[in-house]
């Protein structure tokens, strides 16, 4: 191992609060009585309802798909009945379609579900098939779906593969238990991965404040050609996928391209390691790993959690509110989406569920920016956050966009780094919305 | 419950460090030098400063309160502008010269132009400016000796102005701030620390003190050689002007590139204005000449973007 870290410019520090949960085994969540599978999950056209109201299905079985490219099948996680097909929120806030299933606590297993054989013995599309089969989009966060990531056009390339194990969000530790616990896993995943890309490149990037992880890795990747763990520096948002890029590679990627363009696939280990377990078993993505912490939660864990389990029942599991939260968070504390309510299902792009005090959840009032600088430290893209934010205010979008408000990656680095408290990422997001929207109506 | 949840935007956390926070530690890295004037001065450079600081905040108060804005005096901006502005005026000047002094600078050049962060000019030298032109006597009139108490001393500049290099006390006497000076320009080995403090701190960044303080070097080792050249560093206001007063954050260029042309220019006009300018003193002139070209520094020169164009690839 080279003892050199690879990072970025600009970034944050932002206390970590991972040892509420890093130490904490993975434990499997209890089973949920009803669950609410939404149809959509990922980026992309939602799935269409292959089941009916009334009828049985059991766990794996698949319950929702979409004939368009851009998606990804549903599959149930818990064997029972059907019982209402109906409009839920989920936790980006807006409200889907979802099968609420009745569990008969059975987790009778469907028929199908089968290890998937040799990586070595299958071909490319064959593996691309399985992936997209077991339901698979980006668990990180971003829920992209996977198979279209791995099936660049032509005349792009690619020629590595990075893993993100940086698990840069505070609090959340997910990934890094995944790492320790299931390594076998993750290689798995990034063997399939490389035959699906055709690449012998890998490089496995984990921050530095998990030597355990960067260890246990390192040894089940030893002797693997072509498959390296890169040290990266604890620095927030080092998981974005443009830094990881920069930081291992030293790629740039073009403002408004995607990883691709550098010949790069960036895949999230949690989302790798779930690969791997559908090739070793057959199972589908039902089930995720959630990192349930923050200053209002009894006892923070990390729980391995069936696709379509409320908030509540998986905050109740953790000892339920230690005090009145005054926030709900899906996600990490950067970039999270904040919930009205706990009454959401878990989806595949839930990484962390975060309970916070009233006395956590309050930001400070904003006050007028002193013209520090600080945001544009903290940029990891290099714009400059209290202009773009001024001119989003005054409803100056064309300055904003000047500006290139639209390459923001919205890490909240700026917001979090201002002594003024102003809201940057909130108003710059609001600039790249009309901007980008704008654009769109152009072409 | 749920109606309670806040659903707001994310990021969800914030840093710790406040408006509020980073002018104490401003507060604090003065106190040193505060205490020495006392030393060498007397009493009367406690009432200055006293007396500046409540106007200043006084002044600031009624301004939010006329233009029905929230009362801004918690985040102790106005109360750095006091101190400051004090440390600008020699040690025997009347009381009421700091409050004018700071009337002005709060009301006329910070809260007319929208409060903090939008001022120009750093408004405890845009005071000191409005003190000079208007009480000029006061201002340069009546610097104490610490050595002898006698009053209307010459400064070690005005001394080099006027070509009676012979009479400049030591380096020692003017590290320790044992010269006739104002207030705040004295001591300049406490001034460094303070300023070290802050950078310490993370308050300043070292960039503008260490362009500006090696400007001045430089520029004075090629006019006036090698024993002048530490007359003109640790003489008259350099080090609290570099360390507290061209830091100021609104009024210096926001980017790294930006705060070294700034500097750069600062020091070379104070050597300009030192040597041909009709002002043995030069320090608070050229930074409130390069406030004002600072919105032109930090409209020129920006960051690179991320992957646009001249971002390398090194693919
Ligand atoms: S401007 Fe966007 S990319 Fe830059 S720090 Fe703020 S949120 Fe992050
Ligand atoms: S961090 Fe806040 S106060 Fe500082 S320049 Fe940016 S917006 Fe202004």
């Amino acid at each position: 191992m080279s003892t050199k870290l690879f990072t970025f410019k600009g970034g944050v520090h932002p206390p970590t609060n991972k040892t509420l949960t890093q130490n904490v085994p993975i434990e499997n969540a209890v089973d949920p009585k009803v669950v609410v599978i939404p149809l959509s999950q990922h980026i992309g056209a939602p799935c269409d309802p292959l089941v009916a109201v009334g009828d049985t299905v059991k766990v794996g079985q698949k319950i929702g798909e979409s004939k368009a490219f851009m998606s990804v099948p549903v599959h149930s996680s818990v064997s029972g009945t059907v019982k209402k097909i109906e409009q839920h929120y989920v936790p980006n806030g807006s409200k889907v379609n979802c099968i609420v299933i009745e569990s008969d606590g059975n987790f009778e297993v469907y028929e199908s579900v089968q290890p998937k054989g040799n990586i070595e013995d299958l071909t490319k599309e064959e593996i691309l098939s399985i992936i997209k089969e077991g339901g698979m989009a980006g668990m990180g966060g971003a829920t992209f779906p996977t198979h279209i990531k791995l099936s660049p056009p032509k005349d792009k390339p690619i020629d590595v593969l990075l893993v993100n194990g940086a698990e840069c969000e505070p609090y959340l530790t997910a990934d890094h238990r995944i790492m320790l616990e299931k390594p076998e896993l993750v290689l798995l995943g990034v063997k399939a991965i490389m035959k699906a890309l055709g690449v012998d490149k890998c490089f496995i990037g984990i921050e530095k404040n998990k030597p355990d992880a960067i260890e246990i890795i390192q040894k089940a990747v030893e002797g693997q050609e072509g498959i390296e763990v890169a040290p990266l520096e604890i620095k927030y948002p080092q998981g974005d996928e443009k830094r990881i890029i920069n930081a291992i590679t030293g790629r740039i990627v073009p403002s408004g391209g995607l990883p691709m363009e550098v010949g790069c696939v960036v895949e999230n280990v949690g989302t790798v390691a779930t690969i791997g377990n559908i090739f070793k078993t057959g199972m589908p993505l039902i089930q995720r790993v959630v990192t349930v912490s923050g200053s209002a939660v009894q006892n923070p864990k990390n729980l391995y959690v069936r696709i379509g389990t409320s908030y509540k029942d998986v905050i109740e599991q953790c000892g339920g509110y230690k005090e009145e939260p005054g926030k709900l968070i899906s996600g990490g504390p950067m970039m999270g989406f904040a919930q009205f309510t706990d009454e959401v299902s878990v989806i595949k792009g839930t990484s962390g569920i975060l309970a916070f005090s009233k006395k956590e959840a309050d930001l400070g009032e904003p006050s007028n920016c002193i013209m520090c600088g600080r945001c544009l430290e903290a940029c990891p893209v290099h714009l400059q956050p209290y202009k773009i934010s001024r001119y989003s205010i005054q409803k100056n979008f064309d300055a904003a966009d000047e500006f290139h408000a639209a390459d923001c990656i919205e890490c909240g680095g700026c917001s979090y780094i201002c002594p003024s408290k102003r809201p940057l990422k909130e108003t710059i997001s609001v600039a790249k919305k009309e901007i980008l929207a704008r654009r769109r109506k152009v072409k | 419950m749920e109606n309670k949840l806040i659903a707001s935007s994310s990021p969800h956390i914030r840093s710790n460090e406040t408006t509020q926070g980073l002018m104490l530690d401003v507060i604090i890295a003065m106190l040193p030098a505060l205490v020495a004037s006392v030393f060498y001065f007397g009493f009367n450079s406690v009432v200055l400063v006293v007396a500046s600081v409540i106007s200043a905040v006084i002044t600031e108060y009624i301004c939010n309160k006329l233009m029905k804005k929230s009362v801004s005096i918690g985040d102790l901006s106005a109360v750095v502008t006091g101190i400051l502005l004090a440390f600008n005026i020699p040690a025997s000047a009347p009381w009421w010269l700091p409050v004018m002094g700071s009337v002005f600078a709060i009301a006329i050049v910070k809260q007319i132009f929208g409060g903090i962060g939008f001022n120009i000019v750093n408004p405890a030298l845009a005071g000191r400016a409005f003190l000079m032109s208007s009480w000029s006597t006061h201002m340069t009139g009546g610097f104490i000796d610490p050595v002898t108490d006698a009053v209307s001393a010459a400064t070690p500049l005005t001394l080099i102005k006027g070509g009676s290099t012979g009479q400049l006390p030591s380096i020692f006497d003017m590290l320790l701030g044992n010269i006739p000076g104002c207030i705040g320009e004295t001591s300049a080995i406490l001034i460094i620390l303070g300023g070290l403090y802050l950078i310490y701190r993370g308050t300043i960044k070292w960039i503008i003190p260490v362009f500006y303080i090696g400007t001045v070097a430089v520029l004075a080792l090629i006019f006036d050689g090698g024993s002048m050249a530490l007359y003109h560093l640790f003489g008259g206001g350099l080090m609290l002007g570099a360390f507290f007063m061209a830091t100021d954050y609104a009024t210096s260029p926001i980017t790294d590139k930006g705060k070294i042309i700034y500097a750069v220019g600062a020091g070379a006009l104070t050597i300009l204005i030192r040597k041909i300018g009709g002002y043995p003193e030069g320090v608070s002139y050229s930074i409130l000449l390069m406030n004002v070209i600072t919105p032109l520094i930090n409209k020129y020169v920006t960051p690179n973007v991320f992957g646009v164009a001249g971002g390398k690839n090194e693919k």
